[in-house]
């Protein structure tokens, strides 16, 4: 229950073409996570498939049946907003059970279900409170909980986490993975953040400028990153990507080697270089150096690794793990 | 607390109980008249005693007053017109309004424009042509069909009930309210309608009750001319046109002050019950701006 198919999927405002010819299939039971950065047209294509939006042309399907002309609510897909829009004026079981009230399901079906969803979320304590004595996470947990009881094929989620501190955010996203892996259903989410990405999803869409760059097991887009572009938006720090003389040296357009994968020493190495910042996180120490032939690069050290700013250092990057992209394409 | 502070706020205090008393004066000079005989009154209006509840009082000019004009009836005329007015315009209003805000119909855009431009026409202009309307208009009530809407309650009502006012203050207030709210609504399942009744109205007390004092008074206080103009039966006239009934041969002053107090009490008595929430709207509206 809950396959996804975009098939050549357009989306113009006024005009303007966001969604170019969308062809993509999400598998069903899987966490996809679209991401890419602002105004890459994730959120339309989420909002597309929600009915929130209409397709200039293409189609959309879940399960096979074409939803593209369909009511929202007649598509099987429960939403989680970025501002939760959860209904001021409604308890926090009104809110979860508003869907079954609109469609008339019987009173005590709807006690059961609220309680049911209070019960995976840890609300039930709070089912008689309004909105506005919850908590941001409290209120997450509430948008989330309405959009369980309507018990749909698809859950989308619209930067669910993006108003919550960090530490809540990483509550958060552990408590999202655990949900989806108890209700297996297909969840569908849409982030700027590539750690939320890397760390939620089973399968991650990569998308810019309104078209994928790639598709594909976070692991994978980590290892292989078939564009310019997702090498280097996903990992943190970003890759370091070169042009010029590196790359004509390794024969392609674009070569790129990820900061975890230089080794750093004082005494020897490949490339000399004089240390710029040095950032201390404790597990790792981030350095940012400058090489008089290469430009700025970014290393990743362990994090009981000593150094400080103005230090001349040697840079050694691991042959096996490099990245040569050609045409912005990986060769 | 410093000196040159308590001075401050005392001033302030005065020039505050200035303004009231400058608002005040009029409303007290009606009531404090209304109780006094036409030649004490017409001799006090020279002085502060016009404000005084001095010499001779009594009820005598609310007696003659009632015996002079049906003011139960016209009392209850204005009370219902405006009432079912109010209702209706609310209901149609922010029906309109929500159109307007929330769904996407071509040209929708244009047609608020239009229906806003309609704020600088006059009524006295449209007047007769209404009248010309309205008179050929057919009706279907307790008493049978018939053509023209003349000496009738409805005609005091229906050409009142949509106004441009109203479905701004509407339109204004729906395209503040989170978007997300209607989205999550329709996500769950929620018709249009739906949409309307059990999320975007539950959310608008504070323009209603705004919108609902504006009405009330453009209502209550200026059903004059068209009352003029379509009502020639006793029986349908609102106050404000009782009032001829006080400018005969002789003017009976004291007899126009008990009136005047009289009307007033409604337009009183609603202003006071949705104060509150008048107040919330404003206030509210002043911080998002």
């Amino acid at each position: 229950m809950g396959e996804v198919q975009f098939k050549s999927v357009r989306k113009e405002f006024g005009g303007v073409r966001v969604i170019h010819d969308l062809d993509l299939s999400v598998p069903e039971g899987s966490f996809t996570v679209l991401v890419g950065p602002s105004g890459c047209g994730k959120s339309t294509i989420l909002r597309l498939l929600a009915g929130l939006e209409d397709v200039s042309s293409g189609s959309i399907a879940i399960d096979g049946t074409d939803v593209t002309y369909k009511e929202p609510s007649e598509r099987g897909i429960a939403m989680v907003f970025q501002s939760y829009a959860l209904y001021p004026h409604m308890t926090v079981a009104e809110n979860i059970g508003f869907g079954l009230t609109l469609a008339k399901r019987p009173k005590a079906e709807i006690k059961s279900r609220v309680e049911e969803a209070a019960k995976i979320l840890q609300l039930e304590e709070l089912l008689d409170r309004k909105p506005k004595q919850l908590s941001g996470g409290q209120r997450q947990r509430v948008a989330i909980g309405r959009a369980i009881t309507r018990n749909p094929k698809v859950f989308l989620f619209d930067e669910p986490l993006s108003n919550l501190d960090a530490s809540l955010r990483t509550q958060m996203r552990v408590e999202l993975a655990e949900l989806h892996a108890k209700i297996g259903a297909t969840m569908i989410y849409v982030t700027h953040d590539q750690v939320e990405a890397m760390t939620m999803a089973d399968r991650i869409v990569v998308l810019n400028a309104g078209k994928i760059e790639q598709v594909g097991p976070p692991m994978e887009l980590y290892g292989s990153p078939a564009t310019v572009f997702v090498a280097g938006f996903i990992g943190a720090p970003k890759m370091n990507l070169f042009e010029g003389s590196l790359a004509e040296q390794n024969d392609c357009e674009t070569f790129g080697i990820r900061p975890e994968h230089i080794s750093i020493s004082a005494d020897a190495g490949d490339w000399q270089c004089r240390l710029r910042h040095v950032e201390h996180l404790g597990s790792d120490t981030i350095a940012y150096v400058d090489s008089d032939d290469y430009g700025p690069i970014t290393v990743r050290a362990p994090g009981s690794y000593s150094i400080s700013s103005g230090d001349t250092v040697y840079l050694s990057p691991q042959r096996e793990f490099e990245h040569r992209f050609r045409n912005r394409q990986r060769i | 607390m410093p000196r040159h502070r308590i001075a401050g706020i005392a001033l302030r205090y005065v020039l505050l109980a200035w303004i009231a008393l400058v608002f005040v004066f009029p409303i007290v000079f009606m009531i404090v008249s209304s109780l006094k005989p036409d030649l004490q009154l017409l001799r006090d209006s020279g002085s502060l005693r016009a404000f005084l509840p001095v010499g001779d009082l009594s009820f005598g000019n609310y007696a003659a007053a009632f015996e002079r004009a049906p003011i139960a009836r016209f009392v209850f005329n204005s009370v219902f017109i405006t009432g079912a007015t109010l209702v209706w315009s609310l209901l149609l209003c922010s029906l309109a309004a929500f159109s307007f805000v929330f769904l996407e119909w071509k040209g929708r855009t244009i047609v608020l424009s239009v229906i806003l431009a309609t704020f600088i026409v006059p009524f006295e202009t449209i007047a007769i042509p209404l009248l010309l309307i309205v008179n050929n208009l057919p009706w279907i009530g307790i008493d049978g069909f018939k053509i023209g809407w003349l000496n009738s309650y409805h005609v005091q009502i229906i050409p009142w009930i949509a106004d441009a006012l109203t479905i701004f203050l509407f339109v204004q207030y729906f395209k503040d309210l989170p978007r997300d709210l209607v989205e999550a609504a329709r996500v769950d399942g929620a018709t249009w309608l739906q949409v309307y009744r059990r999320v975007i109205i539950p959310l608008s007390g504070p323009v209603l009750a705004t919108a609902a004092i504006l009405k009330f008074l453009a209502m209550y206080n200026n059903q004059f001319i068209w009352p003029i103009i379509v009502v020639q039966e006793e029986t349908y006239r609102p106050i404000m046109v009782g009032l001829m009934y006080f400018f005969q041969l002789n003017t009976a002053w004291g007899e126009i002050m008990a009136y005047l107090t009289i009307i007033t009490v409604p337009v009183l008595a609603f202003y006071l019950a949705l104060q509150k929430a008048f107040i919330a709207s404003i206030a509210s509206t002043g911080i998002k701006g």
